[in-house]
């Protein structure tokens, strides 16, 4: 398996006014072209800030990260970030939100292309009906789905997703979970997918990555998930392989490394 | 469960697209009603018991029946023009409106701009806000007199006052707005790898126009407040020199009609700015 992500020796120290925290020590991960990991972990165990610093929005005290050989210390398209919260701008349409990006990553295309590389990533995301609708006229669901086609519009080298569908319902949940699954097969991007959800990081990943708990949170153990795909999610339940992977995780959470009461 | 669905709809449909206009305007009007008819009655008691309590022999206030009397030349002619300050009420309101305009417009450019700079600048903030906050709290009339000495003009003076009352709101909101940017549009930025130019016009400009717009539009109220006050003293024509000129002639009903207009027109100065800010956010502010 070549190495595409390259996650080397990352440490991460904040400077609090009590004191010196480490968040992170000595994580270390090689991710291929293509390949769907999942980071699962307890709240506080600073998956969040690993995916910041592979972002480049947070510079980490120590250790590198390598993209496709070059070293990244800056945040850049190539490494686009579908936020927890959407973060989409309230005052542009779902359209202008990608727009924005489009624009800004292909400046060099003629306006035509851009506004129709604008309307297909949006199509892709089920969102070509709502183009013209303003965050706050969209379900939670939905401006979801408009900041996936606006991280995807910048045809990202990686996909890193923050706890993408942490704020929504179940049902809607799925259904995301099922558009994303459909992207992954026909594009092949490269994904980084921060979440708390066991079924969900077994049925999108190839791989999950549990994390230990802070401080000096590392990775504690990988769990290769070979169900094939595509994946439907009514099948894999019964899956042996699914159950064993969802026991394997659960029991790191749970047993191995369970959270002090808060 | 669809066909279900489908078969309700298309059976109903004849029926509503007949019914529908009809009922649409009924609708309308008992819409505007529920809005108009309350005010009216609020007024129309009010009205009664203004009435009543000026009707002894020699009420210190006339009544609106004789305010209506009294000032109907006025009400009726509001353009006449018989030279210097007798004119009538449309170019006393006029004369105010540019002063205001002029006053207000000035405090705009500079309160956005000076907003700007101390929301984005730690220590343009550090070293203004402190200056800001004592001087803001100097009430609108205490400069005129620094002013008529700095310009030895009525005209003038009145506009900075205008200027110097209005500025404050509009400097502190926009500064507010540009400071409450939210982390996560900053990330967007960054990850996009906006320019510093781009930043300010894609990201800090439509983040911090509804802060903007409530400064102004406190600012275009007080500016009001201020230039009749100001207009009181320093004469001329304009609104507030009409209230004071018809105080020494003892025309109390001319001056609650002038009353009534600045209620009117400050009302009208508040809902214009309001429309602009909605014109420009897209949402109401």
């Amino acid at each position: 398996m070549r190495g595409y992500l390259t996650i080397e020796q990352i440490g991460m120290t904040f400077q609090a006014a009590s004191g010196a925290y480490q968040a992170l020590s000595d994580v270390s991960l090689t991710i291929a072209e293509g390949e769907f990991v999942a980071i699962i972990g307890h709240s506080g165990c600073g998956k969040s800030t690993l995916l910041n610093i592979v972002a480049g929005l947070t510079k980490a005290t120590t250790g590198a990260v390598l993209l496709a050989n070059q070293v990244v210390d800056e945040p850049g398209p190539d490494r686009a970030v579908v936020f927890q919260n959407h973060s989409l701008l309230p005052w542009l349409s779902a359209y202008a939100n990608v727009r924005l990006a489009v624009d800004k990553v292909f400046r060099s295309k003629p306006a035509r292309e851009r506004d129709n590389w604008t309307r297909q990533n949006l199509a892709l995301v089920q969102m070509q009906d709502a183009l013209h609708k303003k965050p706050d006229e969209l379900s939670g669901g939905m401006r979801q789905r408009v900041g996936i086609a606006r991280a995807l519009a910048m045809q990202p080298k990686v996909l890193l997703m923050d706890e993408p569908f942490g704020a929504l319902d179940a049902l809607t949940r799925a259904r995301l979970q099922d558009t994303v699954m459909d992207i992954h097969r026909t594009l092949g991007n490269t994904v980084i997918m921060i979440t708390h959800d066991v079924d969900e990081a077994v049925l999108l990943a190839d791989r999950v990555v549990m994390m230990t708990n802070g401080p000096s949170a590392t990775i504690g153990e990988i769990c290769d998930v070979r169900l094939p795909r595509p994946r439907r999610r009514l099948d894999v339940v019964d899956n042996p392989d699914y159950v064993r992977s969802r026991k394997a995780i659960m029991q790191f959470l749970y047993e191995r490394h369970a959270k002090q009461a808060a | 469960m669809t066909g279900i669905i489908q078969t309700v709809r298309s059976a109903s449909k004849p029926q509503h697209r007949f019914r529908l206009p009809k009922l649409r305007l009924l609708e309308q009007l008992r819409h505007a009603a529920e809005v108009v008819v309350p005010p009216l009655i609020v007024l129309g008691v009010l009205l009664a018991v203004w009435e009543l309590a000026c009707s002894g022999a020699h009420p210190a206030l006339p009544p609106p029946s004789k305010v209506l009397r009294d000032t109907w030349d006025l009400i009726v002619d509001p353009t006449f023009d018989h030279g210097g300050t007798d004119k009538g009420l449309l170019w006393h309101l006029l004369a105010s409106l540019k002063r205001v305009g002029i006053g207000f417009g000035l405090a705009s450019v500079t309160g956005v701009a000076l907003g700007v700079l101390i929301g984005q600048s730690t220590f343009a903030y550090r070293g203004l806000d402190p200056i800001f906050q004592v001087l803001r709290t100097v009430p609108p009339l205490a400069w005129l007199p620094i002013s008529l000495a700095a310009f030895q003009n009525a005209d003038p003076s009145a506009i900075f006052v205008i200027f110097i009352t209005a500025v404050w709101p509009i400097v502190l909101n926009t500064a507010v707005g540009v400071r409450q940017i939210p982390e996560d549009y900053k990330n967007v930025a960054r990850v996009l790898r906006l320019s510093g130019p781009e930043y300010f016009f894609k990201i800090t400009l439509p983040a911090s126009v509804p802060y903007m717009f409530t400064g102004l539009r406190i600012g275009v109220g007080l500016s009001w407040l201020a230039i009749v006050a100001a207009e009181m003293l320093i004469g001329g024509v304009g609104i507030g020199f009409f209230i004071w000129d018809a105080w020494n002639s003892s025309l109390i009903s001319e001056i609650i009609l002038a009353l009534i207009y600045v209620g009117i027109v400050g009302f009208l100065l508040d809902r214009f700015i309001g429309a602009i800010g909605k014109l420009v956010a897209g949402r109401p502010i």
